[in-house]
């Protein structure tokens, strides 16, 4: 199974991962030390990716439990890559609500105005993160 | 120029086919008497990359319309390497054609195994339809 | 100018029903050199043939073309005709008007005109055809097997049966191989040695067979039929003729703590050793590397003890030269280094690979037979079995093929866990369990069923050692849990590769390999056990991973192969080959690259050029290798390579005619 949709295939663009060429062995979810933590366990994100659920995928919990350890990464004998695969759903979760709660460029200077000691780089990264 | 389709233009095809797989496709779409037009002349090869790029040109030079060379499908050459060989070469020599103004819809590579009667039967359908729709081939002919 | 004649069949209506006969005739006899045109209803019948015949002699034609079914079908048999007259069989074309013509097309005019179009390229084409003459090469009725596994002994039996002498080239001090270290085989069980070494014994004492251990393959030269191949025989300071394996030697060696490569280092050796007690020949080899006498001069303990005098330090490398017709390649497998899997921690003495765990469980191993964990050689508890190490794994520590027998011996192994000890847990972590085979199946689910061997679907994730205990994370997909729980002894089921030295070795006979460095075979369905150069066969597991009755099985089809081939006295090479104008060539090496059977050399060569007379490096074709597949004709840049047969003006002189 390989649905494409637009998120689906924006998923995979950002990441990298190739779902197809996953095995289901769970080497993944073998090597994730928060495992327990999850709802969606590692060698499940690649299903929902597979069936475009992508919803269900951005709304879960695991994508904010995810350590980045990328042992998943390491250990994956068919490089899937399981957490660039959450890394960049949790990408797309955050761009989805920057349209409404996060800033916007334009708030840039009002927030220097209001704080002139505000770090340039965090007002930077702050920028860069919640923008495609 | 391409010509009109619906005018009394038969053209003129040659097909390269190597001897092991193609050309055994050929003998079964025979065999399976399955129709394919009568202006495909085959000429057998003992493998695709015996195909001299010189003959394709040749042909073209001598009034041929359309060109198409077969051979068997890549892993399966009876010569293990050659249609790699061929491959390599044929579509560089193709884009090569384009650039001298052969339209690529002239020119065709196609793998052909020896079970593949009906492949071979379409194969020939389709580009007999794709050069009758391009029309006589004036480009390389040779008018001395 | 060619006297050509021109055949056209009926063959009954097939042809006649669709083309018409007349026509084709008519326009034959117009085509420039054509002497003489018939027809005949059934041209590949008696008559029809005796007609050809008739009318080469009659009216002395130089070449002929058949105008009937396809080449595939009868060139032969007109071929075979025209060898009955004075006329080279070579001078043969035909022009395929039925598989090609008549059955495919249904408008009577264009079928008649493109009938016509192929006997004139046919006739075309004769034009240009040259009387070709097969060649002949001699037959060396020996053959050489490379290495002394199951598969190389089971082959080098077959063919020494069949009356040929063959030469074995084992590169350790025994023949045996992987299988002389296993304890049982599946699916039956039984004894690994049990069923080997009478076969090794056969293979020793065969009068046609002559085994040379610790040796190596030095250089190959020749071609198929006619290979010199060189073997280097590594001194090993023992006298073959005197040694009557007494024994003595290694039992006073005081070098006693080299780990050894039989028992995958998990029982020590002496530095004079046999590799295992069944050993063939059952004679002792001084390691070097590790003998007292070699490294200080002082010791020459085994000198002292050894009855017949055969301890010779002084020993050197021996080189034999000898001739043969075929080689075999059965150099087999071996399994991967885990170095790179730290996860695993191998480096533990408690997680062992699966051929280690065979040495352990074989009562002639280091534990003898005794299930236990080196480190406190205490008995486990629960045995955890993990499978797919190494295999099926993209990156680049590991292998992207299937290993293929490792669900197989994992099965194997729990069972015999069970067996032994019913008490101990056994797991075994599995992402696909695969057991395609006679009776495979049935024996994975009796492991299941009626051992209790727990089977997870799920893998590994992390071994830690404790000291006391192997810490395991690992998942049970099924059941969407992650597990983590203690086990007290690990086996991995290791990803198989061919052996290191076999690159070398196909390079020297210009064999291919891929890129797993498993060799290639001639076609993967047709030519299953025959390389793509001529007289070089494969037998075993070098070929791809297989289990022992997949390896008999292929060792056999090989010797059968191999027999054909040194039963005839001399091979009738194809005439149809690359032909070489050495005044055009540059020696440019472009042919020697692409040429898929190794079958261009170059040689310095004294070239008349218009009365100057000058050495230079061309192009030489052997005409025993060459298979005339045209790749360096095209590849040429200087014009100066032909294919007999399908030449360039033959070729041309069809597009031409087809053209016109």
């Amino acid at each position: 199974m390989h649905i494409q949709n637009d998120y689906a295939d924006q998923i995979r663009l950002i990441s990298g991962s190739q779902d197809l060429k996953c095995m289901k062995c769970g080497r993944c979810s073998a090597s994730c030390p928060q495992y327990e933590e999850m709802d969606v366990r590692p060698h499940q994100f690649v299903s929902y990716l597979q069936r475009g659920d992508i919803d269900a995928l951005m709304d879960c919990e695991s994508i904010w439990k995810c350590l980045s350890c990328f042992a998943c990464v390491e250990r994956c004998p068919r490089d899937v890559k399981p957490a660039r695969l959450i890394e960049a759903a949790r990408l797309l979760r955050i761009r989805r609500q920057s349209d409404d709660e996060f800033i916007t460029p334009e708030q840039v200077p009002a927030l220097l105005e209001l704080d002139p000691d505000i770090p340039q780089q965090l007002l930077a990264s702050v920028f860069r993160k919640y923008v495609k | 120029m391409p010509l009109n389709p619906n005018s009394s233009f038969t053209p003129l095809i040659v097909a390269f086919c190597c001897n092991w797989c193609s050309y055994a496709g050929a003998d079964l779409a025979g065999t399976s008497r399955l129709n394919y037009p009568a202006q495909i002349k085959i000429i057998k090869v003992p493998c695709s990359c015996r195909i001299d790029p010189m003959f394709v040109l040749r042909a073209f030079q001598k009034g041929a319309d359309g060109v198409i060379l077969c051979g068997c499908h890549p892993g399966d050459c009876h010569y293990s390497t050659g249609n790699y060989y061929a491959r390599r070469r044929i579509t560089l020599f193709f884009s090569m054609l384009e650039y001298l103004g052969i339209e690529k819809e002239r020119t065709h590579l196609e793998w052909v195994s020896a079970a593949e009667g009906n492949k071979f039967a379409s194969t020939m359908r389709k580009f007999t339809e794709q050069i009758h729709a391009l029309g006589k081939n004036e480009r390389l002919e040779d008018i001395r | 100018m060619q006297k050509i004649g021109v055949f056209v069949c009926h063959c009954g209506t097939n042809i006649a029903g669709t083309v018409n006969i007349d026509e084709v005739v008519e326009n034959a006899k117009h085509e420039p050199g054509v002497k003489y045109v018939a027809e005949y209803p059934y041209m590949c019948s008696e008559a029809g043939q005796s007609m050809v015949q008739k009318a080469i002699d009659e009216h002395d034609l130089s070449g002929i073309v058949i105008s009937a079914c396809s080449p595939r079908m009868h060139e032969t048999t007109f071929r075979r005709a025209a060898a009955r007259t004075k006329l080279n069989p070579f001078m043969l074309e035909m022009a395929n008007i039925r598989e090609q013509c008549s059955w495919v097309h249904k408008d009577k005019e264009e079928a008649t005109n493109k009938a016509h179009a192929l006997t004139r390229a046919a006739i075309a084409k004769v034009h240009h055809n040259t009387p070709l003459f097969p060649g002949e090469s001699p037959v060396t009725k020996r053959a050489l097997v490379i290495g002394g596994g199951i598969a190389g002994v089971s082959c080098a039996l077959d063919i020494a049966e069949a009356g040929f002498v063959v030469d074995i080239v084992e590169s350790t001090p025994s023949i045996g191989g992987k299988m002389a270290q296993l304890d049982k085989t599946f699916p039956t069980l039984d004894c690994s040695a049990c069923i080997l070494t009478p076969k090794m014994v056969d293979a020793q004492f065969h009068e046609n067979i002559n085994i040379h251990t610790y040796s190596e393959i030095e250089s190959v030269e020749g071609f198929v039929g006619d290979f010199t191949i060189t073997i280097r025989k590594k001194a090993r300071s023992v006298d073959m003729k005197k040694c009557t394996g007494c024994g003595a030697c290694y039992d006073k060696c005081p070098i006693k703590k080299i780990p050894g490569e039989f028992d995958e280092g998990l029982g020590m050796r002496t530095a004079i050793y046999t590799p295992f007690a069944q050993a063939i020949p059952n004679v002792p080899v001084i390691d070097r590397e590790h003998c007292l006498k070699f490294k200080t001069g002082k010791c020459g303990l085994c000198e002292t003890v050894c009855a017949p005098d055969a301890i010779d330090f002084e020993q050197e490398d021996e080189l034999i030269t000898e001739k043969y017709g075929a080689v075999i390649i059965a150099t087999g497998i071996t399994p991967i280094s885990l170095d790179k899997f730290g996860e695993y921690a191998y480096t533990s003495p408690d997680v062992i690979t699966s051929l280690e765990f065979e040495r352990m469980t074989n009562a002639a191993g280091p534990t003898k037979g005794e299930l236990i964990r080196i480190s406190d050689k205490k008995k486990p508890k629960s045995i955890t079995f993990i499978q797919c190490v190494g295999s099926r794994d993209v990156a680049v520590r590991s292998k992207t093929y299937c290993s293929k027998i490792c669900c197989m011996y994992t099965a194997k192994h729990a069972m015999l866990v069970k067996d032994k000890y019913p008490d101990i847990e056994v797991n075994v972590f599995y992402i696909d369990v695969r057991t395609p085979g006679k009776n495979f199946d049935e024996f994975y689910r009796r492991a299941v069923e009626e051992y209790g061997v727990n089977y997870i679907k799920g893998q590994v994730g992390k071994v830690v050692d404790n000291g006391d205990s192997l810490w395991i994370q690992a998942v049970d997909m099924l059941d969407n849990k992650q597990i983590k729980t203690k086990t007290d002894l690990i086996v991995l089921a290791t990803a198989i590769e061919p052996v290191k030295s076999v690159r070398n070795i196909a390079g020297m006979l210009s064999a291919s390999i891929d890129t797993n460095n498993f060799m290639t075979e001639a076609h993967p369905k047709l030519k299953p056990v025959e390389s793509p150069t001529a007289g070089v066969f494969l037998a075993g597991a070098c070929q791809g991973p297989k289990d022992i009755p997949e390896t008999v099985a292929g060792a056999g089809a090989t010797a059968a192969k191999v027999i054909g081939l040194l039963a005839k006295d001399k091979l009738i090479t194809n005439p149809c080959i690359a032909d070489l104008d050495p005044y055009y060539c540059n020696g440019c090496s472009a042919c020697e690259k692409v040429c898929p059977y190794g079958a261009i050399s170059y040689e310095d060569t004294e070239i008349n050029d218009h009365g100057k007379k000058a050495i230079r490096r061309i192009a030489v074709i052997n005409k025993a290798l060459c298979q005339g597949c045209g790749a360096c004709v095209v590849t040429c840049p200087s014009g100066a390579m032909d294919l007999l047969g399908f030449s360039n003006r033959q070729i041309t002189a069809e597009v031409d005619a087809i053209c016109r």
